[in-house]
């Protein structure tokens, strides 16, 4: 009990953060959409990087590497370390130098002006939410199942996803972006600090690392220590998906709250070391869970593990999908912290867990940002019954979603949440030619962005009904649904579809890049005046410098 | 620095992070209980770190700061 007495006080402590923020707010939009754009250097490569440390990427990171080995590493942390800050570098500092310029608080609002669209920014707008509600209901189920474990299930899910879900939203509805900011700062800190004290305890209860990674050599688990087990072009495909971190619209929207883009500087520079010393322990911890014998959990993942291996292939496709749940690591971390780390750091461990599952604080309020500027504003909401109207509809905005999300959670299966973020996190990188388009390209236009954003939603409806339609094979060959030529076009692999070998997120995002040029180099291109206004070195003619002026 | 040379680094460091070379092996073990495998893609997080200190340092977008400042002077002057 005593683990979950300490995450209940770190819930209180960023409630507090929340209403402490509160006291320092106005009742402008900007304020408290996007604290005012003033957060400083610290506050703003910490939250930033905590927004995108979801529940996902701590719980998830051990589980898959419990399953699949240190492969993890490179499939999902090195290769972000790299695109996400260089997205930053190069489309975050544009976007936030837009935003300081022309006062944009939405991805939509630019491209709206950017392309001179009203109803097109709106299509944008709903696939967008969309492709972010899933994030908002697995932090809530996120919450619940942490919160149920960590107490020894005397919290029960219900009340622990209710309690996360009114934690939530009491810091996005009182502090709106300063107070998720700030809560945010708090919880990486956190993480940071403690999570490398966990890899030095739980080694220590393991007897140390060296001898447990030398028995797993001579171990039928040795696959584990190398990649052979993944083929190079799915390692390659997965070098696509950090594409998606900045075109989800709340790291954009992260990007318009620093004071300055020098603040930029830090973040780009120090978020591939903040990925390394967060995803390196939770990977290698997650493979050396392996090694633990004396867990009773663990043991029966292992074995469902086993069974799915050896006996998966003459099993129905429900009773593989069953085995899978039961050999699925999410919860291993938590595991070791309950068998290696003395009970105080257990609770400091597990707040620090519920920091990662709680951050859907940033999707909440991003959606509330979008729905408020991008419908309610847009639409004549504020012009008609005024800014601070506009701020309580923000706000009634985060209650509904929440109360709703906490709902959804309460009554849908995890698994079909967890899946539909594998499409999201797709459907985002191939929406991510939106931004560059509209950022370097000047002949881009409406036309091409639609073209883009229908051909995101078909895919990754596509996506969703192929492997609906055709169930996950068991470990070993994939199901090979077309070819052509003897090539394998399309096949259906036991951990998702491969095309030509590759994610669908590689096709996609091609796709999306060939559809916006080809469709933009045969439609209406934008007024002169907006690509000045864009391109501020492109000449203007007399007639358009009136016109612009005017 | 000249830009060409930082645009080469970027795509050479995407790349190198397909180290095939790696790829069925976990020896030696870094430390004696690192695979290589993980180790150098531990490595490949440090390197990209110091390629973004390259791009802040030569390659800084200050001229966007700038038109920010222009444009707020601008604002000013006409209020």
């Amino acid at each position: 009990m005593i683990p979950a007495i300490v995450v209940f006080l770190y819930l209180a402590t960023v409630l507090y953060i929340g209403i402490f923020a509160f006291r320092k707010a106005t009742e402008k939009a900007e304020d408290y959409f996007l604290a005012s754009r003033s957060l400083g250097p610290f506050v703003f490569l910490f939250s930033l990087f905590g927004t995108n440390m979801t529940a996902f990427a701590i719980l998830g990171s051990s589980g898959h590497a419990f399953q699949n080995g240190i492969v993890t590493y490179g499939l999902m942390a090195s290769s972000s370390g790299l695109v996400i800050p260089l997205t930053i570098f190069f489309i975050g500092t544009r976007v936030w130098a837009l935003g300081k310029k022309f006062g944009f608080m939405t991805p939509v609002q630019m491209f709206r002006d950017r392309w001179e669209c009203g109803h097109i920014g709106t299509v944008i707008f709903v696939i967008q939410a969309v492709l972010l509600v899933p994030y908002i209901i697995i932090g809530i189920m996120g919450g619940g199942t942490t919160l149920y474990t960590i107490s020894g299930g005397l919290v029960p899910y219900w009340f622990g996803g209710a309690i996360v879900a009114l934690v939530v939203m009491g810091y996005v509805f009182f502090g709106g972006m300063r107070g998720t900011a700030w809560v945010n700062t708090f919880q990486t800190t956190l993480f940071l600090l403690f999570g490398a004290i966990a890899i030095i305890v739980i080694g220590a209860g393991m007897g140390g690392f060296r001898s447990a990674t030398q028995s797993m050599l001579t171990s039928p688990l040795a696959p584990l220590l190398t990649r052979e087990r993944i083929s190079p072009l799915y390692f390659f495909s997965y070098t696509f998906i950090p594409l998606s971190a900045i075109a989800f619209p709340h790291i954009l929207i992260f990007c318009l709250t620093a004071e300055k883009m020098n603040h930029f500087k830090k973040t780009v520079i120090f978020y591939p070391l903040c990925i390394l010393a967060i995803w390196l322990p939770c990977v290698f911890l997650g493979v050396m869970a392996n090694r633990v014998t004396d867990v009773p959990q663990i043991r029966a993942k292992q074995e469902a593990r086993r069974v799915l291996a050896t006996q998966g292939k003459n099993m129905t496709p429900e009773a593989r999908d069953d085995l899978r749940e039961q050999s699925s690591g999410d919860d291993v971390i938590m595991l070791l912290l309950q068998r290696y780390a003395p009970l105080w750091l257990a609770g400091l461990l597990g707040a620090g867990i519920m920091a990662a599952v709680m951050a859907s604080d940033s999707q909440i309020l991003a959606l509330s940002t979008m729905f408020t500027e991008d419908v309610f504003a847009h639409y004549g909401g504020k012009r008609r019954f005024g800014e601070a109207v506009q701020v309580h509809t923000g706000r009634l905005f985060v209650v509904i979603l929440t109360i709703l999300a906490y709902a959804v959670a309460l009554r849908a299966p995890e698994t079909i949440f967890e899946l539909a973020i594998q499409y999201a996190f797709s459907g985002y990188a191939a929406l991510s030619p939106l931004l560059i388009a509209a950022l370097f390209w000047k002949g881009s236009t409406k036309w091409g962005a639609l073209a883009v954003t229908l051909w995101t939603a078909f895919a990754v409806v596509a996506v969703a009904v192929y492997q609906h339609a055709v169930p996950a094979p068991a470990p070993g060959p994939p199901i090979v649904s077309w070819s052509v030529g003897g090539v394998d076009v399309l096949t259906r692999t036991p951990g998702g579809t491969a095309v030509f070998g590759f994610m669908p997120v590689v096709p996609m995002v091609i796709i999306s890049v060939l559809l916006m040029l080809v469709v933009s180099a045969i439609t209406a291109k934008p007024n002169r005046a907006i690509i000045q206004k864009y391109f501020p070195s492109e000449p203007l003619a007399k007639a358009e410098v009136v016109s612009a002026k005017s | 620095m000249n830009r060409i040379l930082l645009i080469i680094a970027v795509v050479v460091l995407y790349f190198l992070h397909q180290d095939f070379w790696f790829w069925r092996t976990a020896r030696p073990l870094i430390f004696g209980f690192i695979p290589i495998g993980l180790f150098y893609q531990g490595v490949y997080s440090i390197a990209a770190a110091l390629l973004m200190w390259l791009l802040v340092k030569y390659a800084w977008p200050a001229h966007l700061e700038q038109e920010v400042e222009q444009s707020h002077a601008r604002e000013d002057n006409n209020t």
